[in-house]
């Protein structure tokens, strides 16, 4: 490889990729411990792969301790996939031990920390332990980096090579798959037969290509017999790392078309020379009839190069064949290895930047980028919608014509802007996938058996909402784990089962994301809580509050029932925190308690940036929008329809169930609305408390997609609104919370709602001074 | 009105690193390093904020009221997709509601990471102002909150008293003002 590039870069990008292999190597290893007895060897495989990609960047870049422990791990990973040392539970705990000095190390290089290694001397011994431990078994099948490394015929390691060592990322495969006997294809009559002649240019090679993916692609097709080409092989002293050699006839059945086998050499069609034709008598192997010539391809020069050519017979010497592969060293991501083998088992978050080979299946965008798309469509529907509104205004013709005009355009922006808003939007999976982890360390640490049981990871949510969702989640996860379980003599006695079962789910619903925490513990302890709050100053004495109230009490600042601080929890920031998350995200939680049943905790949070459907309503001169996703209906309730409850507060009856009416225009104080709910309208909307509420307001304008713009940019939340948008004519529209107007209209706000109109007083005479 | 793009504000400002230890008042020695603000007016008074923290001046346009906010809240305004809260100063100072009309402008400035618009009279002017011109406030002046003053200068004979933007509206200044956003927990 040339060194004149800028390695900062590539380090930027290395860094990146180490924290989505490390997350990844989590998440495999996470599967590894929940079903030790029954191993996946595909997982294993994963996880070698991450951690061996790790190490060949570290290599690259010299960082000798990221290369050096990485190695003690993928050895005794590449042990345990060979199935010469089977996996325990002491041996997983190691396992995701050592990713997380792994991530340490990473973490260090990056910050450009020097690190010593002696810190984690003991997790490399448990892990040199368990790699010697079945030693002696049978190493002759074992083709690990050391095997390799052994200087071959065809193995010349010169000083680059060395270099690029770190970078042989293919080796990692070898023991993957038996490469099929002659006897295998052969017996196989029934499928055409192909003769493939692949003479790479010597020059291959730097354009980042690489062999190797072009067997195994050509292998995924069918039946494939391999033979190596080394006439081109320079002596040694004249071999140069980065150009290609070899050449490669292969003897291909399958029931592929040519086209498909075409399409594996799609990139490297202009720098080879390459030839397909079908074999019609399966058990001749010379081609009779040339179906398909490539532009570059030069017959006449290939057919004497097969002349000269000293086949080897690959399936004897399977490892003299991927050594002969690795001979020409290619610093390519092992991503790529793995796509071209099974893209459609792998993760699309890892692929690779740079596929050499077809079907790459992301990219790596700078999320600035995206965002800076996201705002212009949302510019473009505001835009569009000015426009048409302005066109309504239009003489009669004219706006006629215009209307078709304007309605394809508002299909196309919509489309784009759902296309672009899918690009942010990623599943929780990336989040939930980090909890049983969590739980298994802290129940085992703890003594309780828990089992982690997540439903709905694959709901998507904004990137931003993802990000943020980490620290409450886990903060909750460990407080239900903590707090919310009994031990198990507790349990026993309270006649539970032995293990606790937590639930994790996700869900879309009234267009957020709705995520719950439940467990079967035995749920918070009023009494406690009350005795706490009281002891903290955080209410009086004297109080009235509701159950649900007393529950609520947790997320008040400065609270922490745990009766001992434990390194687990209870340092008394905890759900206060979370709450305060949540909020800034523009988020709710509330807490569900039942005493000895358990306790669920339930948080909804906007899918932000998302356009938003909403009924736009009139309340006296101000107009808001609704979101649509939770209107259920609209009514025009008669007067007997209406009952005053003893609270002062007024519910409509729809069909036999009574539902409780908000007053909109008595919460925002709005001017000129109507107050008797027999002369208005009630929009009956679905809130995540309250069940069913019916909004009181004057009409109903129509129905208009938004963009929801943040209110709490330039300033702070406000009560009963969740966020802003832009309407037709340019000006600010409000959007309800309807959740929020709830809670405001159900007491409990009243006494405050007070108070604050005693702060802002208080705000106005600061404002006045002492004059007044 | 007119808005003050920033390559102006630059211009303007090309004085603000020639400082030394000059005397005088004049507001053309560039030895001395200059401050200049923006001046506007609320009734006959004059008031100046610093050209820095200006992102914009527009006319008043109607702005969207938000429930349950104080009285010199005037609503948010849509600045090219932000959505910017608009204060009354004049209401803010206890001068009573501006009757806003086409004729007023808005004042676009940055505070910490925040955009807020402030509601005025009129702009009158850019002045360049020497630190030693700046005078400290009489602590007898009571008309308005002087926390918000960083100071006095005098232009021809009037009196410009200068604002600081970053106390006016502080982080503890818009949460008292918006309080009731605050879902907070406190069952106080």
């Amino acid at each position: 490889m040339p060194q004149d590039f800028d390695l900062d870069q590539f380090k930027t990008t290395y860094f990146e990729e180490c924290q989505e292999l490390l997350d990844s190597a989590e998440e495999h290893l996470g599967e590894l411990q929940s079903n030790f007895a029954d191993v996946d060897v595909e997982v294993l495989h994963a996880i070698f792969r991450c951690v061996h990609s790790i190490k060949g960047g570290a290599g690259a870049f010299n960082f000798t301790e990221l290369v050096n422990f990485s190695h003690v791990f993928e050895t005794l990973l590449d042990r345990l996939r060979d199935g010469h040392i089977s996996l325990n539970q002491d041996m997983t705990e190691t396992l995701l031990q050592a990713t997380d000095v792994l991530s340490n190390l990473v973490q260090c290089a990056k910050d450009q920390k020097a690190v010593d290694l002696n810190d984690w001397q003991d997790i490399i011994k448990k892990l040199e332990a368990f790699t010697n431990a079945q030693d002696e078994v049978s190493n002759e099948t074992l083709l690990d980096i050391e095997t390799i490394e052994q200087p071959k015929e065809v193995y010349n390691k010169t000083a680059e090579e060395e270099e690029e060592q770190g970078w042989g990322l293919f080796i990692d495969d070898v023991n993957e798959e038996p490469l099929s006997t002659i006897e295998d294809v052969i017996c196989d009559e029934t499928r055409p037969c192909y003769k493939i002649l692949f003479v790479p240019e010597i020059h291959l090679l730097r354009f980042a290509n690489e062999p190797l993916l072009l067997v195994r692609e050509l292998k995924s097709l069918g039946d494939c017999i391999v033979q190596v080409g080394t006439d081109r092989m320079p002596s040694l002293k004249e071999m140069k790392s980065d150009e290609a050699y070899l050449s490669w006839t292969f003897i291909l059945h399958t029931d592929r078309s040519l086209q498909d086998i075409e399409e594996v050499f799609e990139f490297v069609v202009d720098d080879c020379e390459l030839a397909i034709t079908q074999i019609i008598d399966d058990a001749e192997v010379h081609p009779e009839k040339n179906i398909k010539k490539k532009k570059t391809a030069k017959k006449e020069k290939t057919a004497k190069k097969e002349k000269t050519s000293k086949a080897v017979k690959i399936q004897d010497t399977t490892k003299d064949d991927v050594a002969s592969i690795t001979a020409e060293p290619k610093p390519t991501t092992p991503d790529q290895v793995t796509h071209s083998k099974k893209p459609d088992k792998e993760n699309t978050d890892q692929a690779a930047s740079a596929g050499t080979l077809t079907k790459v299946s992301s990219i790596r965008v700078d999320l600035d980028r995206v965002d800076k798309l996201v705002n212009m469509v949302g510019e473009l529907v505001i835009t569009q919608a000015m426009l048409k509104q302005q066109s309504e205004d239009l003489a009669n013709d004219a706006g006629h014509i215009m209307a078709q005009g304007f309605e394809d355009l508002s299909g196309y922006t919509r489309e784009l802007q759902e296309s672009v808003m899918a690009i942010r939007m990623q599943p929780v999976k990336s989040v939930f996938a980090r909890m049983p982890r969590l739980v298994r360390e802290l129940s085992s640490k703890l003594n309780k058996k828990i089992d982690l049981i997540t439903a709905g990871e694959m709901t998507e949510v904004d990137k931003t909402v993802i990000e943020q969702l980490m620290d409450p989640l886990t903060h909750m996860i460990r407080n239900s784990v903590d707090h919310g379980i009994e031990t198990e003599e507790e349990r026993f006695q309270s006649g539970k089962p032995e293990r606790a079962q937590i639930h994790l789910n996700a869900e879309h619903r009234s267009g957020r994301i709705q995520i719950e925490i439940i467990d079967d513990g035995k749920g918070i302890d009023r009494e406690r809580v009350l005795q706490k709050a009281i002891e903290k100053g955080i209410i009086p004495e004297k109080h009235d509050l509701l159950d649900e109230e007393i529950d609520n009490l947790i997320f008040a600042p400065g609270f922490s029932t745990a009766d001992i601080v434990t390194d687990v929890s209870g340092r008394g920031v905890g759900m206060d925190v979370v709450k305060r998350n949540i909020l800034n995200l523009g988020g709710r939680i509330s807490v569900f308690s039942k005493p000895g049943h358990g306790t669920r905790f339930l948080m909804s949070l906007p899918l932000t940036l998302a356009v938003l459907d909403g009924m736009i309503i009139q309340c006296g001169v101000e107009k808001y929008i609704i979101p649509l996703t939770s209107v259920m209906e609209t009514i025009n309730p008669i007067k007997e329809e209406l009952n005053t409850m003893v609270n002062g507060s007024v519910v409509v009856s729809v069909r036999g169930e009574y539902i409780r009416l908000v007053h909109l225009h008595r919460l925002f104080n709005v001017k000129g609305a109507v107050d008797n709910p027999s002369n208005g309208l009630v929009v009956i909307t679905e809130t995540e408390r309250y069940g069913l509420v019916g909004i009181l307001v004057d009409e109903l304008l129509g129905q208009q997609q938004v963009v929801i713009k943040s209110l709490e940019e330039n300033y702070d939340p406000i009560s009963g609104i969740s966020a802003a948008t832009i309407l037709g004519n340019g000006k600010v529209g409000l959007i309800l919370d309807v959740d929020g107007l709830a809670e405001m209209e159900h007491g409990g706000d009243r006494n405050r709602l007070g108070n604050l109109k005693q702060q802002v007083l208080m705000t106005g005479e600061q404002a006045h001074g002492i004059d007044r | 009105m007119a808005s003050i793009d920033k390559g102006l504000m630059t211009g303007f400002n090309s004085t603000h690193h020639l400082s030394s230890n000059g005397q005088g008042s004049d507001l053309q020695t560039i030895k001395e390093e200059q401050l200049q603000y923006i001046t506007f007016t609320i009734g006959r008074e004059e008031y100046g904020v610093d050209i820095m923290v200006v992102r914009e001046i527009k006319a008043w346009s109607e702005t969207t009221h938000l429930p349950n906010t104080p009285e010199f809240m005037r609503g948010v305004l849509n600045l090219r997709g932000l959505i910017v809260p608009i204060f009354d100063l004049r209401c803010r100072f206890s001068m009573g509601l501006t009757e806003a009309t086409k004729m007023h402008v808005v004042i676009i400035v940055q505070v910490g990471k925040r955009l807020v618009g402030i509601l005025v009279d009129t702009v009158s002017d850019i002045i360049s102002v020497g630190k030693s011109a700046i005078q400290e406030i009489p602590r007898m002046d009571r008309n308005i909150d002087d926390e918000y003053l960083s100071g006095l200068v005098t232009i021809e004979e009037r009196m410009v008293a200068l604002l600081d933007v970053e106390l006016l509206f502080n982080e503890k200044a818009i949460e008292t003002g918006v309080a009731f956003g605050e879902t907070a927990v406190a069952l106080k």
